[in-house]
């Protein structure tokens, strides 16, 4: 943030948007509770199982619950992106929100990307929890290769918020992005393995779940846990569906 | 001096004209009002002057500066209350004002237009807790936020109370006597004839008369309302051909008449009474309203014929 401020200052109407959003972000205790709760806390739950937490055959040299640090991750990624922004974004639209501030000197844009960078930060900030409990509580040992996954999760990131914000352009109202977005949230959470991990899908399947964009994120992550660079097909697939997903909410997106 | 000027105006939706070739200028200081029925082209008129529209075809400028090209600029000087505009739910009174404040380079003391508003008891409250007056009133206050020189107020009392409606008015007096033109867009009659200097009557998508409130209700055929109880019945005919007279109708259940015409038909009818040896009862005369001109100006662009012929 700090250097961001260094090398582009926010005009002071920018830092105000972003600020009453973050006002407006703490008054949600749903969103909260979804985006940085509940990911670690299904986490430490399934880690007390106690078959969790031996190396079994499913993933070789691995326990189950190092394999749920990044499902975990996604999970609040998905969290935040597909279930609690577009219908912040959609009912802005709706109720003229964006409207009223497109007759002002600011542009309706500036909610809109503090919507994505609160959210954003939000599941980052979640993603923290989940790495620090893992490391503190169940002994999963950090990234070994930090870097590449440091790039694999902002690629995650970015696909996430410009699904979000492509549900959000395609519903017309904040009823229709609540749907639009619980009916996307389980089959990206199906694909980033949250009901049987990627690494332990048979074959083809797994496969298939690599060209999705969180089947690709949840391979990247779990190599790069492992320290390995994350390989380039899974970091190809989420940057192109980051490109394409952003290309079709653009695209779609409407001011009201 | 015109600080709003508008020239042969189109817009169309589809290939559905909304405003198909309104044109009127606004002056500085003045309560401008733009009337018609709903689905006229007002808000569409209106969104074109806020630069939210491009308009088709004609000529929009706002202090010589067109909305669409010059948009930032014409912000600064133009503050929009919109219709069915919301606030972010959660958002409280006090913040709004400072988020909107923080949108101006100069914007006007927010702590003072929340006093002027009667807000400052309300600062900390929610939008969403607001009511529907309480609302209006934050709309106008971050209208008036950026210290524009024109305010653009679209429908702002529909949904209030008759109080709530009353204090709105005022406020909106008070806001020109600041010095602030206002372009006031509504369907209230009442409201145009109390608060505007001039008033463009917009119909299907046209200028239908550009006038004064009185000079609107005086063009009107039949701007003169005289009414009485016959004491014995009177033939409708020997009113209708009165000299200046409108329109004639009857109330089925009391028999009451009412001649809608001019200070003529006036001395007419009395005469004409005389002479059948008729009293009238409860004898009324008054001026025709805005709501009756209106009416008639709508109207006579829906049918070809001026006359209203009421049926008894």
């Amino acid at each position: 943030m700090s250097t961001l401020t260094l090398t582009r200052p926010l005009s002071p109407a920018t830092a105000a948007v972003l600020k009453a959003e973050f006002t407006l972000f703490r008054r949600e205790p749903g969103s909260i509770f979804w985006i940085m709760v509940f990911p670690t806390a299904l986490f430490v739950i399934l880690g007390s199982i106690p078959t969790f937490r031996e190396v079994g055959e499913a993933v070789p040299g691995l326990r189950l619950v190092d394999v749920y640090v990044p499902i975990a991750i996604l999970t609040a990624l998905l969290m935040a992106c597909l279930q609690a922004m577009p219908p912040v974004i959609t009912g802005y639209r709706e109720r003229g929100i964006l409207r009223r501030m497109s007759t002002t000197p600011v542009r309706p844009r500036s909610v809109l990307i503090a919507q994505m960078a609160l959210h954003g930060a939000a599941a980052l900030v979640s993603a923290v929890l989940s790495v620090l409990v893992g490391l503190l509580v169940f002994d999963v040992a950090l990234p070994e290769q930090l870097f590449g996954y440091g790039v694999a999760l902002v690629l995650s990131v970015a696909a996430a918020l410009a699904l979000g914000a492509l549900l959000s352009a395609v519903s017309r109202t904040s009823k229709a992005a609540n749907a639009v977005g619980a009916a996307a949230f389980f089959p990206m959470m199906f694909s980033a393995g949250l009901w049987m991990p990627v690494q332990t899908m048979p074959d083809v399947l797994a496969r298939i779940m690599e060209l999705l964009p969180f089947g690709a994120a949840a391979q990247a992550l779990g190599e790069a846990a492992a320290g390995d660079w994350p390989s380039w097909s899974h970091l190809g697939v989420l940057a192109l569906w980051a490109v394409v997903l952003t290309a079709a909410a653009g695209r779609w997106f409407r001011w009201e | 001096m015109t600080v709003i000027e508008v020239a042969d105006l189109r817009k169309a939706y589809s290939g559905r004209p909304a405003v198909d070739g309104v044109g009127f200028t606004v002056e500085e200081g003045e309560i401008f009002g733009i009337l018609g029925p709903n689905g006229a082209g007002k808000t569409t008129t209106v969104e074109c002057i806020a630069g939210l529209r491009a308009p088709d075809a004609g000529k929009v400028r706002v202090a010589g500066l067109d909305p669409v090209a010059d948009h930032d600029e014409v912000t600064r000087i133009l503050g929009t209350q919109l219709q069915e505009s919301e606030l972010q739910a959660k958002l409280t009174v006090r913040e709004a004002l400072e988020l909107y404040s923080a949108f101006y380079d100069r914007p006007a003391d927010w702590r003072a237009l929340a006093e002027r508003l009667g807000l400052t008891d309300k600062l900390t409250t929610r939008f969403a807790k607001l009511s529907g007056g309480q609302k209006q009133r934050l709309s106008i206050a971050l209208a008036l936020i950026g210290g524009p020189r024109v305010v653009v107020l679209d429908e702002l009392t529909t949904g209030l109370d008759p109080r709530a409606r009353r204090d709105t008015w005022r406020l909106i007096e008070e806001i020109r006597a600041s010095g602030v033109t206002v372009l006031l867009v509504t369907h209230f009659m009442e409201e145009a004839q109390r608060l505007c200097d001039r008033i463009a009557v917009i119909d299907r998508g046209r200028l239908a008369a550009l006038d004064t409130p009185s000079g609107l209700i005086r063009r009107t055929a039949g701007s003169t309302v005289i009414s009485f109880t016959p004491s014995r019945p009177l033939d409708p005919a020997d009113l209708a051909g009165l000299p200046g007279a409108a329109s004639t109708a009857t109330d089925a259940r009391d028999g009451r008449l009412t001649v809608n015409g001019t200070d003529e038909t006036v001395n007419a009818v009395i005469t004409l009474l005389a002479r059948h040896r008729i009293t009238a009862h409860q004898l009324r005369v008054s001026d025709a309203t805005l709501d009756d001109a209106f009416l008639d100006l709508t109207e006579t662009s829906a049918a070809p014929s001026a006359a209203k012929g009421v049926p008894a």
